[in-house]
């Protein structure tokens, strides 16, 4: 009887020392600060005195004119980002995956390789690599353009406010693309054999078993790269910084929630930084990509679960 | 037979396709690497040529060196990283132990808690996370970088460990037990060693967002002696902006060690990412 209680007592002290530091700074250092940046979202700061306004941040972010105009911009150009990312980067992924998959493919794994190389690389990196190469300066996009005879299309992509968006946009699926192409390959790789044989011998194969037989078994692999895709551009900050300035220009049009978030917070040129602005813009963009998590996990991810085998 | 040649045309075809990526993927970076090797008429002149005798120079990597404080930026990073990666690992393991090992109340909910870590991202909490390194006084401190590091690896270090803890034989671990080896012996000498693919796995992924981030050294520690080398990489070029040379080079400083490790591990990498589905 005491053998098995000081048994059991010592058991759960095992359990806490393993626990507790992984738990300490995991709540110290993540999900404090994420609750206290909520909470100073309804606080503003008058003379060094904090006082408690409730949404009124909200309001001022969403509605006054000093601000509504810059995050509604920033809140268009995040979609934007998004959207074009949805557009070429899961295609192209999922085109290249397919063509990875093909069987007994020759020099497999050397394609493999490269085409991941960029995604291991640092956005200051990406981001001033892509800034030399099309800048008018130094004349190599153009010369490359006039190699494929397609040098009128040539202009200061990043520079003109109606293409700066798209083209950084492009730089980041350039970057990522090897994400996708990663997951869908794996997708398509863990299809069963005889799932394969069972459409050959029905007569399926080449783009018809692709499209009729493969895409709707990836569907679920399409969905955790949308998800993916989705948190990590509500949160990009770096490429844009980097190749475009805290100030996302040019005149704003690169402008997103990260870098407008660190405008704020910590001020540029003549603005100084608010801590308390910061905070309500930091809670939109949490709420904005917990909704839209919450939406995948038990709308999305639930429905296409019962397709799995 | 008759198919013969249609298919070696298809296979053609998917070369072509590959191929023709491949380049896109590989050229600009290649280009970067190329012209740091170029003396400053031919980076203009000729761009897409390999550097000849004539052409090569080491300028920019002379600029970069007796300006810039590469090396102490890139040991700053190699402390963060490895500092980083010791903890997640170490106290990823433990607590992913403990969530499969042991039956407890709340063991459900502390596996959801950590699980949120996964989805959301750590940089929202920034503002409360500088006051708080404000308070501590661990502003400009390389620690304030492996601790917020630590945080932000650890959920998906846990989620991925766990599911390996789960592989590993009861009956080994009950055979320790009945041997006399305490909970901590059990998983230190038992355990531990079983799942080092995995550790092996979760390191590599959980180093890049590590050496690659701008946004917490940018914030937390931007002053000269703690800088990493992402971030010491932009400020020089911020300010050796006209120096094609410099900035060419600053580039292939930064690029080459990460470049270096992914080719040494790159097969290790791409199964974890494909999690064993590539052959």
């Amino acid at each position: 009887m005491t053998d098995s209680t000081t048994y059991r007592r010592a058991r759960r002290w095992h359990i806490l020392v393993f626990l507790a530091p992984a738990l300490l700074v995991y709540t110290v250092l993540m999900v404090l600060p994420l609750a206290e940046t909520l909470r100073l979202s309804l606080y503003t700061e008058t003379e060094q005195v904090r006082s408690f306004v409730g949404f009124a941040n909200f309001t001022v972010l969403f509605g006054d004119p000093r601000w509504a105009q810059t995050f509604w911009n920033a809140l268009g150009n995040n979609v934007q980002f998004f959207l074009i990312h949805m557009a070429v980067q899961n295609p192209v992924g999922i085109a290249l995956a397919a063509l990875l998959s093909v069987p007994r493919l020759r020099g497999r794994s050397a394609y493999r390789t490269t085409i991941f190389m960029p995604t291991m690389l640092s956005f200051v990196v990406i981001g001033f690599i892509w800034k030399l190469i099309l800048s008018p300066l130094w004349g190599v996009a153009p010369s490359l353009l006039a190699a494929i005879g397609l040098k009128s299309l040539f202009g200061p992509w990043l520079g003109q406010e109606h293409t700066a968006l798209i083209a950084i946009s492009l730089v980041s699926v350039w970057q990522f693309i090897g994400i996708p192409m990663m997951l869908i390959y794996a997708a398509l790789l863990s299809i069963p054999d005889e799932v394969i044989e069972a459409a050959e011998c029905d007569g399926v194969s080449g783009l018809a078993q692709f499209w009729k037989i493969k895409l709707p078994l990836i569907l679920p692999a399409i969905g955790l790269i949308s998800i993916l895709t989705f948190v990590a551009n509500f949160n990009a900050f770096d490429l844009i910084y980097v190749s475009q300035g805290a100030l996302a220009g040019p005149n704003f049009a690169t402008d997103i929630l990260g870098t407008f978030l660190y405008r704020t917070f910590f001020g540029h040129q003549l603005q100084l930084g608010d801590q308390h602005m910061g905070a309500t813009i930091a809670t939109v963009m949490f709420l904005i990509i917990l909704s839209v998590v919450a939406f995948y996990l038990l709308v999305i991810h639930r429905r296409m679960r019962r397709y799995q085998f | 037979m008759r198919q013969a040649p249609i298919f070696r045309m298809r296979r053609a075809a998917v070369h072509t396709l590959l191929g023709g990526y491949t380049l896109i993927a590989i050229l600009p970076v290649l280009l970067i690497v190329m012209n740091s090797f170029k003396d400053r008429k031919a980076i203009f002149n000729h761009p897409l040529a390999f550097p000849t005798p004539s052409s090569f120079s080491l300028i920019g990597y002379e600029t970069v060196l007796k300006q810039g404080d590469f090396l102490s930026y890139f040991q700053n990073s190699l402390i963060v990283t490895v500092g980083s990666l010791f903890f997640i690992l170490l106290f990823g393991a433990m607590a992913s132990f403990a969530l499969t090992e042991y039956r407890f109340r709340g063991n459900v909910f502390l596996g959801l808690f950590l699980a949120l870590g996964v989805m959301v991202p750590i940089r929202l909490g920034t503002i409360a996370i500088l006051e708080m390194m404000a308070k501590t006084g661990l502003v400009n401190s390389l620690f304030a970088l492996i601790l917020v590091y630590t945080a932000q690896g650890l959920p998906l270090a846990c989620f991925v460990l766990s599911e390996f803890m789960r592989t590993v034989s009861a009956d080994l671990k009950n055979a320790g037990r009945v041997d006399g080896l305490s909970e901590y012996v059990v998983f230190f000498r038992l355990v531990l060693p079983l799942v080092r693919p995995a550790m092996a796995t979760v390191a590599i992924f959980s180093m890049i967002p590590v050496w690659n981030d701008l946004w917490f050294p940018l914030i937390l520690a931007p002053a000269e002696g703690t800088k990493t080398i992402t971030l010491g990489t932009q400020v020089f070029i911020g300010q050796f902006v006209t120096n094609w040379n410099a900035v060419l080079a600053a580039l292939t400083l930064s690029l080459t060690p990460v470049l270096v490790l992914y080719l040494i591990f790159s097969r290790q990498l791409i199964r974890g990412l494909t999690a064993g589905a590539v052959k």
